[in-house]
């Protein structure tokens, strides 16, 4: 009962009564000789939350989600067809208006065999249940406690517990039958900090694909919370930040948001098919300084943005998109991978079965150099050292990227100096990495908050990046 | 293949309102002392072509339904795509299940319940389209066909793509409010790329209304997307500045949403808005108005009723340059000892009176200045209002553009933003609820190279 397989039969085929019988029928419909591919993606996602203001838990919510994506491809063309009602009549009906896109041929039949597992990066459980609701709540009460406690200027704290399973079971007609069982918790705090006058907000949290347990562990959750209050202090005193291109140093960490922007979009295998990436057709060129080293990998063990296999049944990889300084390769899901005339590499991700799976990123991080980062921050006369960030965009076809800083400092003459109002960065993303100077061994992934948007779909994510000097990056700042 | 409604819309309503009752029925068994519950059922189509050969065809069918129970003070809430009478009982369970451990808020109830709308007019709002997917891909393709004709520049594209969604919404409480209604939503959207040596340029457009006869000419549309794509071409960056800004029409937009955000119960009683206690006080120039219509024909927004049953009303949110109100639902009235404002959901088509001049006439006024088009990121502290987004826009002098620019940011602050806006044009000409001109900001910085 600990096989992903067996739990997505339980749990999603069994209560609407579905049989392997009615599997193999349902594909034999969908599938063709018309066609080049085909999918059925079942999904049952549980969600459970607890929300504290003011002291109080003011809320709570529980949800579930399920239903059935069902695809047909043939050549660049895709039918698409979903429903949250799990019958055999329901699901027919949905194949039947999928496969139309490739007109009329005969149907195929198909043979479906259990594909076995290749990871285990985290355990099949429930993370709703692996904590009491009345833990939960308490431990949401101990956060407020713990940010009050650290300074009398704290005004408001907010906080929320999130934990998800989200079952998966794929069946493809190249006879994929794969399942995955996802569990994720998070918790996220926030503060406003008053004085003087002036109102500042800090946040801060983390999560995991784990149990809530996680949350308890190296002190993680308080941790959070004083976290998030040093951040409402530190921006209490921020002046104005500068504006102009100048001497930039990234923190280890969630400032790989930067890797994320900058060139992780534009080496998504649907915009390199199409060629509307500004990296379109660069494989083998320089796109950024020696020594710089950048992964997608989905296969680190508890992250937020890993996964066992995609939403198309494939195992994840660790794929090297930069190596010391030259473009490798990009992101791929199954029809760009078939249309490139390359393989999938485990990066087909969809943010429900309600929508069309596509190239995404997992946890995208640059490799650690050798240099002390103090060393870094004292080799730049006058600059600018951003640790925490907002969110960023990009415009893949251009290759602008921006991301916002939520933590920067003044660098003057070496040494780390005040603190600046967070102030948008700007550049372009081909050429971003060729003005990388100095490469820390500090590697640090994020803490396990981000959530990455692509045509209208969320799925989570992960960055991380050692301490790093780009010698010229345009700051968006007040002070000209 | 068309999409058609397997029943009679008012059957469909009638059965999600029973689903309604169903739900605030068990809510009562289970001792809960007052409930409210949202049920919603959509389908829909979309298709998109790209380089003149179709690329998805979807065929959308969502349902849900949301259950929120109190017991005294204490609030749970729950929800589900299940809509079988097993699920719902669940659902309802899982709401008490969770009220169990929430503390008492004062405020946590129902809205007051002679509030609750008594009538639901009919706002124009459904207007389903019987359209077939050759029919659809047809429409597409000649948006698209439209864009990449229009210059030799544009080299490649997205793609273009034609939806239709029609949906029932049923929201009903403990108070004997249950209200319904059907709504259409269909639209056209088109990108395109353009290249002018190595650099490329993308720029999309569309069109969205509530019926297909108000949408506009798929021709247009495309060219409008080649239009604004192939002006990009040859952009560069600038030198750090400060300069007046003019914010084109739909990026202005982006400030009104700023403003909403920002006088938003929610962001009120959280003190994280930068507009916190400027109740009846000058944010504005005195010629600014500001006006919410809710209950517009055919808008985007309307609704006869906001996300807590009550009757939606029209009202100006700023005049003569005045807060004069605040966005509130039923719990952050209470949190803020006001009335609510009949926005639970949000605010509902919203306006600014515009000025006398036009494109041109603005450009003229702004003299030498950033026209910004285009802005990215997420650059905006609703704490403290200062802004820093990157920017993609046109080098003005003497009101005549000169080149188009990007890879820059503009910085400020929005409550001088707001007190700096030197005029609104008559310029609106983009699709959506929100309607603005173009607005000129006195002065910001501008950051490139």
């Amino acid at each position: 009962m600990n096989d992903p397989i067996t739990i997505a039969r339980d749990r999603i085929l069994a209560p609407a009564g579905l049989t392997e019988y009615d599997l193999d029928r349902l594909l034999g419909l969908l599938a063709g000789s018309a066609l080049d591919a085909a999918d059925i993606y079942f999904q049952n996602s549980r969600l459970q939350s607890w929300v504290l203001e003011d002291g109080i838990i003011k809320d709570g919510n529980f949800s579930i989600e399920q239903g059935v994506g069902i695809r047909a491809i043939c050549g660049e063309k895709t039918g698409f067809a979903y429903s949250d009602e799990i019958t055999f009549p329901a699901l027919a009906q949905a194949a039947e208006a999928a496969r139309a896109i490739a007109g009329a041929g005969q149907h195929a039949q198909v043979r479906i065999a259990n594909q076995a597992a290749v990871h285990r990066l985290y355990e099949p459980i429930n993370p709703l249940v692996s904590l009491p609701d009345a833990d939960q709540v308490a431990l949401l009460k101990r956060v407020d406690a713990e940010a009050r406690r650290m300074d009398p200027r704290v005004t408001k704290v907010s906080a929320s517990v999130v934990a998800v399973q989200d079952i998966v079971m794929v069946l493809a007609d190249d006879g994929t039958l794969a399942a995955d069982v996802r569990p994720l918790v998070r918790l996220n705090v926030s503060v406003i900090a008053e004085a003087n006058g002036r109102r500042e907000q800090g946040g801060s949290g983390g999560g995991a694909r784990a149990e809530l347990g996680w949350l308890l562990l190296e002190d993680r959750a308080l941790g959070f919370a004083r976290e998030a209050v040093r951040l409402a202090l530190t921006n209490l005193e921020a002046e104005p930040a500068p504006a102009g291109t100048m001497t930039v140093v990234l923190g280890a960490g969630w400032p790989g948001i930067l890797l994320h922007e900058a060139i992780g979009h534009g080496l998504e295998g649907d915009f390199n098919r199409k060629e509307t990436s500004a990296f379109a057709g660069r494989v083998g060129e320089r796109v950024a300084a020696h020594g710089v080293t950048v992964v997608d990998d989905g296969t680190l063990a508890g992250r937020r943005g890993s996964l066992n296999m995609d939403d198309e049944g494939t195992p994840s990889q660790n794929t090297v998109l930069i190596e010391d300084g030259i473009l490798r390769g990009y992101m791929q899901d199954k029809l760009n991978a078939r249309l490139m005339g390359v393989r999938s590499t485990g990066n087909g991700r969809r943010e429900s079965y309600a929508h069309l799976p596509m190239p995404r990123m997992t946890n995208t991080y640059m490799l650690a150099g050798t240099r002390d980062p103090q060393e870094i921050i004292a080799s730049v006369d006058k600059g600018l050292y951003a640790v925490n960030f907002g969110g960023g965009q990009v415009d893949i076809t251009s290759g602008k990227f921006v991301f916002s800083t939520s933590e920067a400092y003044l660098i003057e003459g070496g040494k780390i100096g005040r603190p600046v109002k967070g102030a948008t960065l700007i550049g372009n993303g081909p050429d971003v990495l060729t003005r990388v100077s100095m490469i820390g061994n500090d590697l640090a992934l994020d803490a396990g908050v981000g959530t990455c948007g692509k045509e209208g779909q969320s799925v989570p994510v992960g960055v991380g990046q050692p301490t790093m000097r780009i010698d010229s990056l345009t700051v968006g700042g007040t002070t000209a | 293949m068309t999409i058609t409604a397997t029943e009679d819309t008012a059957e469909r309503l009638a059965r999600l309102q029973q689903h309604i009752e169903d739900l605030l029925r068990e809510a009562k068994d289970r001792g809960a002392s007052a409930a409210e519950a949202s049920v919603g059922s959509s389908a829909g189509l979309e298709v998109s072509v790209r380089l003149g050969e179709v690329e998805t065809v979807e065929h959308t069918r969502d349902n849900g339904l949301g259950i929120t129970v109190y017991f005294g003070h204490r609030k749970g809430s729950a929800s589900t795509t299940d809509l079988s009478p097993a699920s719902l009982r669940d659902t309802v369970a899982a709401a008490c299940t969770i009220a169990a451990q929430t503390q008492e808020d004062p405020c946590a109830h129902l809205a007051d319940a002679a509030l609750m709308a008594r009538e639901i007019p009919d706002l124009e709002l459904y207007h389903p389209w019987q359209l077939g997917v050759d029919e659809a891909i047809r429409i597409a393709a000649e948006c698209e066909d439209a864009a990449r004709a229009y210059d030799a520049r544009i080299v490649n594209s997205e793609g273009a793509s034609l939806s239709t969604h029609m949906g029932l919404q049923v929201y009903g409480n403990s108070h004997g409010f249950i209200g319904g209604y059907p709504s259409t939503r269909h639209g056209l959207s088109c990108a395109v790329v353009g290249e002018d040596g190595d650099a490329m340029q993308r720029d999309y457009w569309w069109t969205s209304a509530r019926a297909a006869a108000d949408l506009d000419p798929a021709r247009g549309v495309g060219e409008r997307a080649a239009e604004r794509t192939v002006a990009r071409l040859g952009a560069r960056q600038i030198d750090t500045r400060k300069a007046p800004v003019l914010f084109r029409a739909e990026v202005a937009a982006g400030l009104l949403r700023s403003l909403v955000s920002a006088i938003s119960g929610g962001s009120l009683y959280r003190r994280s808005s930068f507009l916190l206690d400027h109740l009846n006080e000058a944010i504005f120039p005195d010629f600014v108005r500001i006006h919410e219509q809710p209950q517009l024909p055919r808008g985007l927004a309307s609704a006869p009723f906001d996300g807590d049953g009550v009757a939606t009303w029209s009202k100006d949110l700023v005049s003569e340059g005045v807060l004069r109100t605040y966005l509130l639902d039923a719990y952050s009235g209470c949190r803020l000892k006001l009335p609510t404002t009949g926005n639970a959901g949000g605010v509902r088509n919203l306006s600014i009176d515009m000025g006398e001049l036009d494109r041109a006439g603005m450009l003229a006024l702004m003299g030498t200045g950033l026209f910004v088009t285009e802005l990215m990121g997420h650059g905006v502290n609703a704490v403290t209002g200062d802004y820093s987004r990157g920017a993609a826009g046109f080098w003005v002098e003497h009101g005549e553009i000169q080149f188009p620019v990007e890879e820059i940011t503009i910085a400020g602050n929005l409550k001088e933003m707001f007190t700096g806006l030197v005029a609104v044009g008559n310029d609106c000409d983009f699709p959506g609820s929100t309607r603005t001109g173009s607005w000129l900001i006195g002065e910001m910085t501008i950051a490139g190279e």
